[in-house]
């Protein structure tokens, strides 16, 4: 059944758009990342304008990470405390995140800054993550015994100590709002929720427990893509709310079942997933840009239209 | 500023010039397309008939060229090369004004139906449509900038080179059929039928076919352009409710 984008103006197959959003909203749920890094380029390659898949892109993380969080909420896996903390870094940085993307479009070359974006954070997060659950689970194998505390380090000198008692955390709030900036200026940049981002550096930055992490993430990409969706919405009137209808309505049922298979999981296990799946979209991406594309020129839109 | 003139020229020797357009009868099986939600692509039938006087004096064959134009907007074309490993876009070039569709169909192969003369005078094929606007002669290159524009679109089934599927029936009767894509652009689309002979323009005719969003499409993308915070608010409140609505339903089935 083929349904037309208002605002896209293409005409594209809408059991397509509710599988792809039932897809990513399983990993949603599963690894509390809002799926915008596989979504976005997904919507790419079926034919959505670049502005419009970014910017609607952002409304349906919206309603995946809602869906997502409601269920962590039951479960009480949601520091509230450092999401509000995070938040407040994400708004300042998806601001700036924006200046900076309009800017680099000024230059015209955002595409491929967008690209090599993508490479270098999924190449350094999926190849950590997946170095260090790996040892992890060899640890675990070894001896049963729980993982010692990371080591008191700079994150702990730092003033403006609060007490994150879901986290089990006495910290300075300074390196949530740092890593809150960073991941809104990336989500802005790069068009996603920034949850590949954030999960690792609140488990390995922060040192939150994970079982935290996942809802804590969904908490903060909430707002900061709603943000996101109306700076779109305002200033380049590229959210197609039919194409966010028919993505979401996948996105929320895939969510609910990505949660209930994320509690079956073991964390490592959780962890070595999402590794591998940062790392495959990464080897794609890298791929398209070395290997000589068919077409070597491509279409814009001059000035807008 | 010289291409303006130029046109406007073409304009005023066209007005002058010897043809009229009463020598074609034309007929559309539609002169309105609405864009609903289900619009997945439209088929445009295009028939008419020529006046007996013009059809019979003279010697030689009549050949007919029916041509679709969208509206025309400026593009961006640029070229990937290879900089240190990576495939980047080294260069642009901005074409001033292009038709995001377009279609030809004549009767015969295009060369022999219509002489590159008349072709650069009426702007008939689609690379002359582009190139009559894009003249910065500082670019050198700028014909492999527009060849591509043409290729890529061509292979999107937005250019469409429709040589022979025009029939025309006793020298009076022509009748052709267009497909139009489902990825079609609002506005005012032009039709232009040419009547040819030796490949120069005997007559020619031109109407308007208005290609526009209706429904809840319409409803949609003005709400989008003129109340954007709407909107906005308005996405955001479906996509909360949506994750709420699937959060409470999967609540309630695991009990």
């Amino acid at each position: 059944m083929y349904i037309y984008l208002p605002i896209a103006e293409v005409s594209v197959n809408a059991f397509v758009l509710l599988g792809l959003g039932g897809l990513v909203g399983i990993l949603s749920g599963m690894f509390g990342v809002g799926g915008g890094f596989l979504m976005t380029p997904l919507l790419f390659f079926i034919g959505i304008p670049p502005a419009v898949a970014v910017a609607t892109e952002a409304n349906q993380i919206v309603a995946s990470s809602f869906s997502g969080v409601l269920a962590h909420v039951k479960r009480k896996t949601v520091d509230f405390k450092m999401g509000g903390v995070l938040l407040i870094g994400g708004l300042v940085g998806a601001a700036l995140g924006v200046v900076v993307f309009n800017y680099l479009k000024s230059l015209g070359q955002v595409d491929l800054l967008v690209k090599l974006c993508y490479v270098l954070f999924l190449g350094v997060v999926g190849s950590l993550m997946f170095a260090e659950s790996l040892r992890a689970m060899s640890k675990s194998k070894q001896v049963a015994v729980v993982k010692p505390r990371k080591k008191r380090g700079l994150v702990h000198a730092l003033p403006f100590k609060m007490r994150f008692r879901v986290s089990g955390l006495y910290i300075s709030i300074i390196p949530p709002i740092v890593v809150g900036v960073v991941v809104g200026v990336l989500a802005a940049i790069m068009g996603v929720g920034g949850g590949f981002v954030m999960v690792p550096a609140m488990i390995y930055l922060l040192g939150m427990p994970t079982k935290v992490v996942v809802g804590t993430s969904l908490f903060q990409i909430i707002f900061v893509t709603a943000f996101t969706t109306m700076l779109h919405a305002t200033t380049n009137y590229t959210v197609d709310m039919v194409l966010a209808v028919l993505l979401l309505i996948g996105g929320v049922i895939g969510a609910q079942f990505g949660t209930m298979i994320g509690a079956k999981l073991k964390a490592e296990q959780l962890r070595i997933l999402l590794a591998l799946m940062v790392l495959l979209v990464c080897a794609k991406l890298a791929f398209d840009l070395v290997v000589e594309p068919s077409e070597l020129f491509s279409l814009g839109v001059a000035g807008g239209h | 500023m010289q291409g303006f003139f130029a046109r406007v020229l073409l304009v005023l020797l066209a007005l002058a010039g010897p043809v009229s357009a009463q020598d074609i009868v034309l007929g559309m099986s539609k002169n309105e397309i609405g864009i609903t939600a289900f619009f997945n692509g439209s088929e445009i039938l295009i028939f008419g008939a020529l006046k007996h006087e013009t059809a019979a004096s003279s010697a030689g064959d009549l050949d007919v060229v029916v041509t679709i134009a969208s509206p025309r907007y400026p593009v961006t074309v640029r070229r990937k090369d290879k900089r240190l490993g990576i495939w980047v876009n080294v260069e642009a070039f901005d074409v001033d004004l292009a038709p995001s569709f377009y279609a030809v169909a004549t009767t015969g192969p295009f060369d022999r139906v219509v002489s590159e003369a008349s072709d650069l005078w009426h702007q008939i094929s689609v690379r002359q449509l582009i190139r009559a606007v894009t003249v910065p002669p500082s670019t050198n290159n700028k014909d492999q900038f527009t060849e591509a524009l043409v290729r890529v679109r061509e292979e999107q089934g937005l250019y469409q080179m429709l040589p022979g599927s025009v029939q025309l029936q006793e020298q009076t009767l022509f009748s052709t059929s267009v497909s139009l894509p489902s990825n079609l652009v609002e506005g005012a689309y032009s039709a232009r039928i040419f009547l040819m002979r030796d490949g120069e323009v005997v007559s020619q005719y031109q109407t308007a076919i208005d290609v526009h969003k209706v429904g809840i499409e319409r409803w949609l993308y003005n709400l989008a352009h003129e109340r954007p915070v709407v909107y906005g608010l308005l996405s955001l409140a479906i996509a909360i409710f949506s994750g709420w609505a699937a959060a409470a339903a999967f609540r309630l089935l695991r009990g």
